[in-house]
């Protein structure tokens, strides 16, 4: 077996590591970088996890295959994630995702298209996103396309597989399903840029919105901080 | 009375560059720990409790008793490293108002990780955030790495001789890990099941340390409770549930969004503010804290929704995550989606859950398909009454929230679709709404 | 723990660190701690369960144990498990019995955890003796309401050659996954995926290569784990079952031997809280078909005048072994007994050699030994017991030293005691020894430290330099030992001169209490009994005129009959007969390739006048025999094992013992044939006579004070060799067990990455070790031993250390790419 984990790597995974008080906290953002060298987490990523950690593989499987969003086959260039929890999929989230299913002929976590290649296609339906004012939601590579319809989806997944990165309605730029991994393994290497980007929908600030029309207000804070409160005897 | 909406977590969300430590600064930002580090720390623990903070993570316990909880002392348990850990896992159906809230202001959750940790005696502390929210990870690791370089971080901070070091973790994929324990499981690096309690997290949580867990909505309050004191706080809410709280209005209404508004707000003053029911399609169903509180129906309006309003109407205020349905959606089908979501989040460590929402799941889908009978409902009701209180923890209860309350307003609805058999099978929703 | 039925005497004061709660209208009184569910035990009160085993850290998984519970007056909102909860004073617990709470709790668990159940039990290994299936009968309804799809998997699962996983059957307990972590410290087995998908299994590249596998098959409260040797062979309630006791090594090991029509089919861990609780190594388990081995002797032979070794009557071939040796007693016998006796037989061949043989040229050591080592022995050793030193008092110690030990594969049961004491208590367990072992590593301090560094628990020596590493060894040891501390002692230290005296002076500087843990079960019982060159029974010193006159009056001997220069050791008598000084030998189970030079003894053998062989099995001592004496294996005879603690292990026959002899009885009418009344017809009879004779009195001899040896040094092409045994290695108890091999650890050639990078070896690839008599070739594995060092497994495979290269621990060899 050649190994796919190169000094790069090993040199991130001790940089992981080192962040934690106990070396096995590591092991999530581990597999995470797993993801980012290979697309998947294979065999050989459990090895990988092993080894740095000192865990057995049987450990690291355990781990490995309880998260959802560690893929046990090769992934596309892109993950796309299509809402289907009970609000999305009332608002269209079922539709999109059969529509996009039909359309790339695969079902889920089935990867359209030569994994890896430009314009390949992870398929998934996930569970509640967190962006239910925004619904129905799909993420692609884990940034978020929000309001979507079923043509909106369509015409996303088209513009995919030619190649092109249409921008997230939040969030950075597109990349791709490994260059986002490395993100969640805690390694940025662009963060400065990445970090900026839209970032509020009108949805997200409706309420602050509102409250700036009418006037609306917190009750005002006192000048200077209150001083802080007297402690009781100690026993 | 103050005003209907009150913000406060929100006030700096319009702001162009919210995010930046920049902005940040210029709107307070960062004041609130100055003050806080000339505190004794007991003394800030003393404020939140005072300020009657509850958790906003979904149970509502009280944060300052959580904080005092943790030994202190240089001997015993007290010796130990103490913790920090951020619940950023926001993963309950309906749930999204910690995603916003790292997205738009992260800055306010680090300075309130700073206050807490310096509360509690923490010199480390983990920020575990939900994978899939991948652009609030890098927003709030933006913000720790701005805070390290500006000194809030790190050694010796802002010469007060406290320590901090931030980690921002990202999980994997699995709504299990947004329950405490299974949290700390997750972030030491395990399968994400729950712990045994006792011992708490607070003597035995990460690392077997003393360790708090907290909301990301939770300790972004603190540095505004800092700067305001006890007694601002508690201007907005109730003397029980006191304080401003994001409600993540989703669903059949025009204007869905994220309202802060002082807790007991009702979903009436709710809907107003939201422009109404979508296309003035009558209300059917809502949740009033996520997918794991009971149902409510157009009976409940006018429940205040705060932590004893919502439990007294026979809920739950959860994460005030208020998911609208109307007329068109049928209860039964909604039921089978949220117990397909049960089905595959749960963990899989004790029985009750494992098995009983792999049962309820096929049943509900078999009845959704026009094949079911009335005995499933009969079924059904006490299959739920074997996994209430008799599971592990409490994604299995929550489980059971949506099929009870639902039969319990809906039964007829169950009824007729098990007598129309065999039919063909219902559609979710009637006139896309 | 008293228990109290009538609520009258509540007036009685609750005993120290005792609470009193009420459990079914019952008041009882439990210690602080104690769980819910064992105070029901206690009561009689059984509450059905899964995941609960009283020796594993509570999971609270299956919830099968729900109960009603009352604190303070107020009735829990929920039930609770019973499993977790610890009592409390003035709790009212309802259980099943008086709760419909309880009851209905209780009933929609199972209910939940037969859904996806297979009706399989009229096939199932368990069946008849499966919780599962009794709780359901008793607990369960009666129909099912469940008529959806049911979980399906690809069934069995081979998760190890020896251990099958039926997924379909399995109710997610975790019993084996929690005893592999916690207790064996193997997390080989694995919970994988999650929800309604979890499922037990291992990783793709590893099976579930565990010493104690085993054991998870006999925790598993349903028939999801299932051994290939014992599956589909028979039905619990065929089965007779009979409380043995491990002759694999010596730990003692209590178990349960379980036999159908003559045959043993399968064996379990017995439940002996004071020595291995309720665990066992896979090869105490699995190893029993030796028993059935077609080397089995069962009919005495005798050599022909063609030379030729022919089966016979036992009159004749007594008559035959009698006539030669009476023959034989001018020219001297020697009597080498070997390592397996039970203290009775040992016994026998001390008494025999004493008394029929007129020698104390009789040594049980059938493995490298010295003269330090029976000083060693007689100072340290003999005559004690458990008082002394046991399981308990080892776990409860702050700091253990393992000398010449490498506990888990010589020692298993003690391995798993150290390991408790390390998880459990935080003993400090340091290792004097080459290279971090699984053992070393798994009696580290609580792993997931950031820096492995931090365990830090071996003292790394190379093979020869081991007495001077103990006399100099760092502050934090002694400092740690200092004050209970005890050392474990391996027989391996006869191999490295100077290093019992290092362990005696240890002990004397520290304090620490010494034990001996010899690898084989009969070592430490021989050694009681008499069976060594300078020691009588009761570690009396041959030399001692007024001890020697205690064992002629107890014998009914005259005055002054028993020999009184102490004998010959083992290498000695083997010597003596290569020589011709001694005309005949008495050997009982010895091979001579465990001996430190093979051939030599094999001369020996070959050499000697007359030779009488007691034996199991054909070997390479009955080739050469001019008599064979078939004896009794242990599951066809009753006696008792001394553990390493000088714990007496008596046990009966799991099978009928009709027409096979113990040594005792074949040696007492040896000697009946040669004249001579050893009085030990029947192992009750030895025993009897043993426990009379009681131990020496006065103080214990000098211990030894050999100078320390220096390590050899490697020249250009050598290394210094380490070797020890593997726990499942060609051990001659472990034949015919296949899937048993299975599971052994691969052997390799063990170095470090620079002696490898000196020697042209790369990992993975071949080296050879050599000697001038042979050369073993292994796969190299790099490890953390001391620079020109290398490691093989004494006997795995081609790794026959001493067999092939005459050489042994702390010897040159060359190596070679
Ligand atoms: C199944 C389950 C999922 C949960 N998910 C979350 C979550 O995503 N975020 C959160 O803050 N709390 C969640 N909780 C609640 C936490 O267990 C815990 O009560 C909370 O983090 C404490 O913080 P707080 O006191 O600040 O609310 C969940 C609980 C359960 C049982
Ligand atoms: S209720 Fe049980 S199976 Fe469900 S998530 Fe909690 S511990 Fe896991
Ligand atoms: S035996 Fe108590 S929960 Fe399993």
């Amino acid at each position: 077996m050649t190994d796919v984990f190169d000094d790069l790597t090993r040199q991130r995974s001790k940089e992981i590591i080192a962040q934690y008080p106990q070396s096995r906290s590591a092991l999530l953002p581990l597999l995470h970088l797993v993801q980012s060298v290979e697309g998947f987490v294979s065999q050989g990523g459990i090895r990988f996890c092993a080894d740095e950690l000192e865990l057995t593989t049987a450990e690291v499987s355990a781990v490995a295959t309880f998260y959802t969003m560690y893929k046990r086959t090769p992934c596309g260039e892109h993950i796309v994630s299509v809402c289907t929890n009970t609000l999305c999929a009332v608002l269209g989230g079922d539709d999109i995702y059969q529509r996009l299913s039909d359309k790339l002929g695969v079902g889920h976590e089935e990867t359209a298209g030569e994994p890896g290649t430009t314009g390949s296609i992870t398929l998934e339906h996930a569970e509640c996103l967190a962006a239910c004012d925004l619904a129905p939601v799909l993420q692609v590579n884990y940034e978020f396309y929000d309001n979507q319809s079923v043509e909106s989806a369509e015409t996303l997944v088209d513009a995919l597989q030619r190649g092109e990165k249409p921008h997230p309605t939040r969030g950075a730029p597109l990349t791709d399903f490994k260059t986002v991994e490395l993100e969640l393994a805690g390694i940025f290497p662009d963060l400065e840029h990445s970090v900026e980007g839209q970032s509020t929908a009108p949805e997200t600030m409706r309420g602050a919105a509102l409250a700036s029309d009418r006037g609306w207000l917190a009750p005002a804070m006192p000048d200077s901080a209150p001083a802080f409160p007297e402690l009781p005897e100690k026993k | 009375m103050p005003d209907q909406l009150t913000p406060v977590l929100t006030r700096r969300w319009q702001s162009p560059r919210s995010w930046s430590i920049g902005t940040y600064e210029e709107l307070e930002g960062y004041q609130a720990l100055r003050h806080a580090l000339t505190a004794q720390p007991d003394q800030l623990i003393q404020l939140v409790k005072d300020s009657g903070l509850r958790g906003r993570g979904g149970a509502g316990f009280p944060t300052g008793m959580k904080w005092g909880f943790i030994p202190q002392g240089a001997t015993g348990p007290g010796a130990k490293p103490k913790y920090l850990v951020i619940n950023a896992d926001e993963g309950e159906p309906g749930t999204c108002k910690d995603i916003p809230t790292m997205m738009a202001d992260p800055h306010s959750l680090i300075e309130g990780c700073i206050i807490t940790s310096f509360a509690i005696r923490a010199n480390f502390c983990a920020i575990y955030i939900r994978g899939e929210a991948l652009h609030p990870i890098r927003r709030v690791r933006n913000a720790v790495n701005e805070a390290y370089a500006m000194g809030y971080l790190g050694k010796d901070i802002l010469g007060s001789g406290f320590d901090l070091d931030i980690v921002v973790h990202a999980g994997a994929g699995a709504y299990i890990c947004g329950e405490e324990t299974a949290l700390l499981d997750s972030l030491e690096g395990r399968r994400g099941q729950p712990r045994l309690k006792p011992p708490f997290p607070a003597t035995s949580g990460l690392y077997a340390s003393p360790t708090v867990v907290n909301n990301v909505e939770t300790i972004a309050s603190v540095p505004a409770i800092v700067l305001g004191g006890s007694d601002w706080f508690r201007e907005m809410g109730s003397e029980k549930s006191p304080g401003p709280k994001i409600y993540s209005v989703s669903g059949h209404v025009e204007k869905p969004g994220q309202y802060e508004a002082p807790l007991g707000i009702t979903l009436r003053q709710l809907l107003e503010l939201a422009g109404g029911m979508k296309g003035g399609v009558p209300l059917k169903f809502w949740t009033p804290g996520g997918s794991s509180t009971p149902l409510f129906t157009a009976e409940h309006l006018d429940v205040p929704l705060d932590f004893e309003g919502a439990a007294a109407a026979g809920s739950m205020l959860g994460t005030t995550a208020v998911q609208v349905f109307n007329e068109t959606v049928s209860v039964p089908w909604a039921v089978m989606k949220w117990t397909e979501f049960y089905k595959h989040e749960s963990c899989g460590k004790c029985t009750p859950c494992r098995e009983g929402t792999y049962w309820l799941a096929q049943i509900l889908e078999r009845m959704v398909h026009g094949e079911g009978t009335p005995e499933d409902v009969e079924t059904m009701l006490d299959i739920c009454d074997n996994i209430l209180g008799r599971a592990f923890c409490a994604l299995g209860d929550g489980a059971t929230s949506p099929i009870t309350s639902a039969i319990k307003y809906f039964r007829q609805e169950f009824l007729d679709l098990c007598a129309a058999q065999p039919a063909a099978p219902v559609e979710p929703a009637g006139a896309m709404a | 723990m008293t228990l109290t039925q009538d609520s009258g005497t509540d007036t009685t004061p609750v005993p120290e660190g005792h609470v009193r709660l009420t459990i079914d209208d019952r008041v009882v009184d439990a210690p602080k701690g104690e769980l819910l569910i064992r105070t029901c035990e206690r009561l009689g009160i059984i509450v059905p369960r899964f995941c609960d085993h009283p020796l594993l850290d509570p999971a609270g998984a299956c919830r099968q144990c729900l109960v009603e519970v009352e604190m303070g007056g107020r009735p829990m909102p929920k039930p609770q498990a019973s499993c977790t909860m610890t009592v409390a004073d003035g709790m009212v617990v309802r259980t099943q019995h008086t709760s419909p709470v309880a009851d209905k709790a209780q009933q929609g668990v199972m209910e939940l955890l037969l859904i996806n159940h297979p009706l399989d039990c009229p096939i199932c290994d368990k069946g008849g003796e499966c919780p599962l299936q009794n709780q359901a009968m008793t607990n369960g309804r009666t129909e099912s309401r469940f008529i959806e799809a049911k979980r399906t998997f690809l069934k069995p699962l081979p998760i190890s050659t020896q251990v099958l996983l039926d997924r379909e059957r399995c109710v997610l307990c975790q019993r084996c996954t929690r005893f592999s972590e916690q207790i064996a410290g193997d997390p080989f087995i694995e919970l994988l995926e999650r929800g309604s998908d979890q499922q037990i299994g291992v990783a793709a590249d590893k099976p579930f290569q565990s010493y104690f596998s085993g054991n998870t098959i006999q925790i598993c409260p349903v028939g999801a784990l299932t051994s290939d040797a014992y599956r589909f062979r028979s039905r619990p309630f065929d089965l007779v079952s009979t409380p043995g006791v491990s002759e694999h090594d010596s730990g003692g090991a209590a178990i349960r031997i379980d036999t159908r029509r003559g045959t043993v089919l399968r064996r379990l861990a017995g439940n002996d809280p004071e020595v291995n609780e309720e665990w066992i190594d896979d090869r105490t388990r699995f190893a029993f078909r030796y028993l059935s081995s077609a080397g089995r002797i069962t009919r005495p032979m005798v050599r022909g005048a063609d030379g030729v070794l022919a089966e016979t009557s036992w009159t004749e071939a007594l008559t035959a072994a009698a006539e030669g040796l009476t023959a034989a007693r001018e020219g001297g016998i020697g009597v080498l007994a070997g390592g397996r006796l039970t203290v009775e037989d040992a016994y026998a061949y001390a008494k025999f050699a004493r008394v029929a043989a007129g020698t104390n040229d009789v040594d049980f050591r059938a493995r490298p030994n010295s003269a330090e080592e029976l000083d060693f022995l007689a100072a340290h050793v003999v005559g004690q017991g458990p008082e002394v030193l046991s399981y308990t008092r080892l776990e409860a110690a702050p700091a253990v030293l393992c000398v010449a030990l490498e506990p888990e594969e010589e020692a298993p049961v003690v391995f798993l005691r150290l390991r408790k004491a390390a998880q459990k208590h935080g003993q400090k367990v340091f290792h004097l020894g080459q290279w971090t072992t699984p053992a070393v590593e798994r009696t580290s301090p609580e792993t997931g430290v950031a820096s492995p560094a931090a365990k830090n628990n071996l003292i790394p020596a190379v093979p020869g330099a081991e007495a001077a590493v103990l006399a100099d060894l760092p502050a934090h040891v002694l400092e740690a030992l200092t004050g209970g501390g005890v050392i474990l002692v391996g027989e391996r230290a006869a191999e490295v001169p100077g290093l019992y005296s290092a362990v005696s002076a240890l002990a004397a500087r520290t304090g620490a209490t010494v034990g001996w843990v010899p690898r084989r079960a009969g070592d430490r019982g021989a050694l009681e009994a008499g069976a060594v060159p300078t020691l009588l029974p009761g570690g009396r010193p041959v030399a001692d005129a007024a001890a020697r006159a205690e064992v002629e009056q107890a014998w009914g001997l005259a005055a002054g009959s028993l020999p009184a220069t102490p004998g010959r050791d083992t290498d000695e008598i083997l010597a003596a007969a290569a020589m011709g000084e001694l005309a005949a030998l008495v050997v009982g189970g010895l091979d001579p390739a465990d001996l430190a030079d093979p051939a030599a003894a094999l001369a020996g053998l070959r050499e000697v006048g007359f030779l009488v062989s007691l034996e199991l099995h054909t070997s390479a001592v009955t080739e050469l025999a001019d008599v064979v004496l078939p004896v009794a294996p242990d599951a066809q005879r009753s006696g008792s094992y001394l553990n390493w603690e000088g714990r007496v292990r008596p046990f009966g026959p799991a099978l009928d013992p009709n027409g096979v002899l113990p040594d005792c009885r074949v040696l007492d009418t040896l000697a009946v044939e040669m004249d001579v009344d050893l009085f030990t017809q029947t192992p009750a009879a030895a025993a009897g006579e043993l426990t009379r004779l009681g131990v020496r009195s006065g103080t214990a001899p000098a211990a030894p004070a050999v100078a320390a040896s220096a390590p050899q040094r490697p020249g250009f092409g050598q290394a210094v060799l380490a070797s020890w045994r593997q726990l499942v290695d060609d051990g001659s108890l472990s034949v015919d067990e296949p899937a048993l091999a299975g599971t052994a650890r691969r052997p390799v050639a063990r170095l470090n990455a620079a002696t490898a990078e000196r020697l042209g070896l790369t990992e993975g690839a071949p080296a050879t070790v050599r000697t001038e008599r042979g050369a073993i070739t292994l796969p190299v594995a790099l490890a953390d031993l001391p620079d020109g060092v290398v490691w093989l497994p004494g006997n795995s495979g081609e790794s026959r250390v001493r067999a092939v290269l005459g050489a042994g621990h702390g010897d040159l060899v060359g190596v070679t790419a």
